[in-house]
């Protein structure tokens, strides 16, 4: 079977290539990019003009919540929901409740996700044990069952030894660890940032510290392993200091942060607002500003939507004790390319940084459109405008802050292989 | 209903308004206007109680059920609410929710939803979490008004107010005045009200004392000065505010011993000579004799702390009356 996408603005954030083109696939790939004059015999064919084509969107982090947390969402409904937001692949965050000791774990997500057919699902294995933090993993059998990385979450380690023999055997293994700075005992009891707000409100506060002493330990820790390390949602000022100066000394690192984290401060809490109590918390303007400069001077490779879908009720509470997340899969592409228009970032690069750059932290060849790639493409609408709308959000969770924010652009189709998993 | 439930609420100091800018509901003193503050003074000053004198009826609450929901421990907030209420000739419901519903499982909106339906007209409000009031007041129905008798670290603003009405009784104006508020204001709810109160009031200098481990990070943001050092923070105050320190304190880190934050924080008559000689004490109480405060200085001349809590039922008659009563901003 093969497809042809006619006469679009093809935009190869990987190689910088911005053009007309026809782009050929074929089972499931990309076999030909050629002038929008070349012309090919194919099955069938998708007039593109005036659209926009892209890789899919490569999300970091998302919650998927099935099985085990299924009352909060499942694997069907959230990669339709990926699909409609022109997210082709997404890395399972495991939590408690639901991570990956054993490979036939992950091959039953392998297998709930390809029924369902919408999104590539790459799964992160635990790093330890039932994410304890205590004994190692089964590192060498997870990855041969195809994870991509592995990570202990927001999950403390009993000590800093186990954090350096997980770090060394996954190494071991060539697997990626996927770090989430967080010092507990600087953050214990807080439920948001530690400034200005916080004291106004009187919710006990989590310090930018207790993200910065983790963020430090870790690099001394990756420099003195070895180990392949990518930084989860950083969101203080200091901690990208930090990883610009370890990068700039050589270490193999990389970073992403939450889209939500470049939009939304400690005053969106000043309301007592569920919707916007996340884990790292939201900060100042201040570290705002530093995570959009890490984005533009490419410290931070990466924007995930740290997607946490939840039902009503979780957030239906006092603020502290609202379950935090935001259910960002349906927010992740717009926000991005919000970045754009504030002038962060270039339109490649902003596209970089949900496409080509973490799917090269996965190990994936997804996120490019090149020959031999997977055909998992957006066709996008660039004049389209819309407005977040929760009674449409395809996501099982619908709480998101963004609601009623408007967008300029939208997904008409999602190809994932090639195969159309989404129209609107 | 879903979007309703979802859509981030309005401020706490907008939603206790009514359009036409009166009390609605009593969540914050953030954000109210200085007039609104004069007017929950003055209305107590009628209801203050003259001593040897019969206190005069003001049926202004006859009809209405006033439900006491506390979450968290207190004695005297409790009963001043109490007294308060039933002087205004309304029924008073008390429900000791640590002991209730919320120990079976209960959420906070079913225990909110199911105190409605037994026609409640208002809630009054002490919860351990910042914000609860002002969860309830955004997710009761619209005809309750909401009184928040202390939510976690935030606002405990009947408490600033009396705090205020005992201060302008003994000072007149808030204009020259030299407030120092000392000791735990990390964890005092009384103390962010009262720093609101005062500032709102134009008081003319808000000072708090304490180690750094007790002061909240950039309070200085909230119009306040901050001071380390005791005797430079009371040096020439017309009013001195001791807060209350909890013993769990200790084992958090946050200080070394009672007997070092009272030889350093303590107030004692020779630390209290410091201030203007006609400086008033207060405390919101409970009162730690020998932590923070000296029992010379507690029992002493100086002290307003008892008229403060007489002055406490006057204040809620005050505020009760504006949101509930005829022509209040609240339900009718």
């Amino acid at each position: 079977m093969s497809l042809l996408i006619r006469n679009a603005r093809v935009l190869n954030p990987a190689t910088g290539l911005d053009g007309l083109r026809n782009v050929l696939l074929d089972n499931g790939r990309i076999s030909a990019l050629a002038e929008a004059s070349a012309d090919f015999h194919t099955d069938k064919e998708i007039n593109a003009t005036g659209l926009w084509v892209f890789p899919g969107g490569v999300d970091l982090s998302a919650w998927l919540r099935e099985p085990g947390l299924d009352h909060k969402a499942t694997l069907r409904s959230e990669t339709l929901a990926a699909a409609a937001s022109g997210l082709t692949t997404l890395c399972y965050q495991p939590e408690p409740g639901a991570n990956f000791d054993s490979a036939a774990q992950v091959k039953l997500i392998d297998e709930i996700s390809r029924r369902a057919g919408y999104a590539n699902v790459a799964v992160l294995g635990n790093l330890t044990q039932g994410m304890k933090g205590e004994q190692l993993s089964n590192m060498g059998s997870l990855k041969r069952a195809g994870c991509v990385a592995v990570t202990n979450g927001w999950q403390p380690f009993h000590s800093l030894q186990t954090l350096r023999r997980a770090m060394e055997y996954a190494a071991t293994h060539e697997l990626t660890v996927f770090v989430y700075p967080l010092e507990h005992a600087l953050a214990a009891g807080g439920y948001m940032h530690e400034g200005e707000v916080s004291t106004r409100v009187g919710i006990p506060a989590i310090p930018s510290a207790a993200e910065t002493v983790a963020v430090a330990q870790t690099l001394a820790l990756a420099s003195h392993t070895g180990a392949k390390v990518h930084f989860c949602r950083l969101s203080a000022r200091l901690s990208v200091k930090l990883i610009r100066q370890a990068k700039e000394s050589g270490l193999d690192i990389t970073a992403d942060v939450a889209a939500h984290q470049l939009f939304l401060t400690e005053m969106d809490v000043s309301d007592f607002n569920p919707l916007c109590h996340v884990m790292p918390p939201l900060r100042s303007a201040r570290d705002q500003d530093a995570l959009r400069e890490g984005l533009a001077d490419g410290t931070i490779d990466a924007i995930c939507s740290d997607h946490q879908p939840h039902e009503l009720d979780a957030k239906l509470a006092p603020f502290q004790q609202t379950a935090p997340g935001i259910s960002g899969l349906e927010t992740l592409l717009p926000l991005t390319l919000r970045l754009v228009e504030d002038g962060v970032l270039d339109l490649q690069a902003a596209l970089r940084k949900i496409t080509s750059n973490p799917a090269k932290i996965i190990g994936s060849d997804a996120g490019q459109i090149s020959v031999g790639a997977p055909a998992d493409l957006v066709l996008f609408d660039p004049d389209a405008l819309w407005d977040l709308d929760i009674s449409t959000m395809r996501s099982a969770g619908k709480n998101t802050p963004f609601a009623g924010w408007n967008f300029n652009g939208a997904v008409k189709h999602t190809l994932l292989a090639g195969k159309t998993v989404f129209s609107s | 209903m879903l979007n309703a439930h979802l859509s981030p609420g309005p401020l706490p100091s907008k939603m206790q308004l009514t359009a036409d800018r009166r009390l609605k509901h009593f969540l914050t003193v953030e954000g109210l206007p200085p007039l609104l503050l004069e007017e929950i003074l003055d209305r107590a000053e009628q209801f203050v109680t003259v001593p040897n004198k019969q206190q005069k009826k003001a049926p202004l609450l006859r009809g209405k059920t006033v439900m006491n929901l506390f979450f968290e421990n207190s004695t005297r907030t409790r009963v001043t609410f109490e007294i308060a209420a039933q002087r205004l000739g309304a029924d008073v419901i008390n429900l000791d929710i640590r002991t209730s519903s919320a120990s079976k499982g209960e959420t906070l909106l079913d225990t909110v939803r199911n105190l409605e339906a037994m026609n409640a007209d208002m809630f009054v409000v002490r919860h351990e979490h910042a914000g609860a009031a002002h969860f309830i007041a955004r997710y009761c129905a619209p005809h309750i008004a909401v009184l928040n008798a202390g939510d976690g670290r935030h606002a405990h603003p009947t408490q600033a107010m009396l705090d205020m009405f005992t201060i302008r009784q003994k000072k007149g104006s808030f204009q020259p005045l030299k407030v120092a508020i000392v000791g735990d204001v990390l964890h005092s709810r009384v103390a962010r009200s009262q720093i609101h109160a005062l500032t709102t009031l134009a008081t003319g200098e808000v000072r708090v004392v304490a180690p750094k481990t007790l002061v909240p990070a950039g309070i200085e943001k909230m119009g306040v000065n901050v001071f380390h050092n005791m005797e430079e923070g009371i040096a020439d105050a017309d009013v001195v505010i001791m807060l209350r320190l909890q013993r769990e304190r200790m084992q958090t880190a946050l200080l070394p011993s009672e007997r070092e934050f009272f030889k350093l924080y303590g107030l004692t008559e020779e630390r209290l000579q410091l201030a203007k000689p006609d400086a008033i004490v207060m405390h919101p109480g409970p009162i730690n004799r020998g932590v923070e405060i000296d029992s010379r200085v507690a029992d002493g001349l100086q002290s307003v702390i008892l008229e403060q809590v007489t002055n406490g039922i006057a204040v809620r008659m005050a505020v009760m009356s504006m949101i509930m009563g005829p022509q209040a901003g609240g339900a009718a």
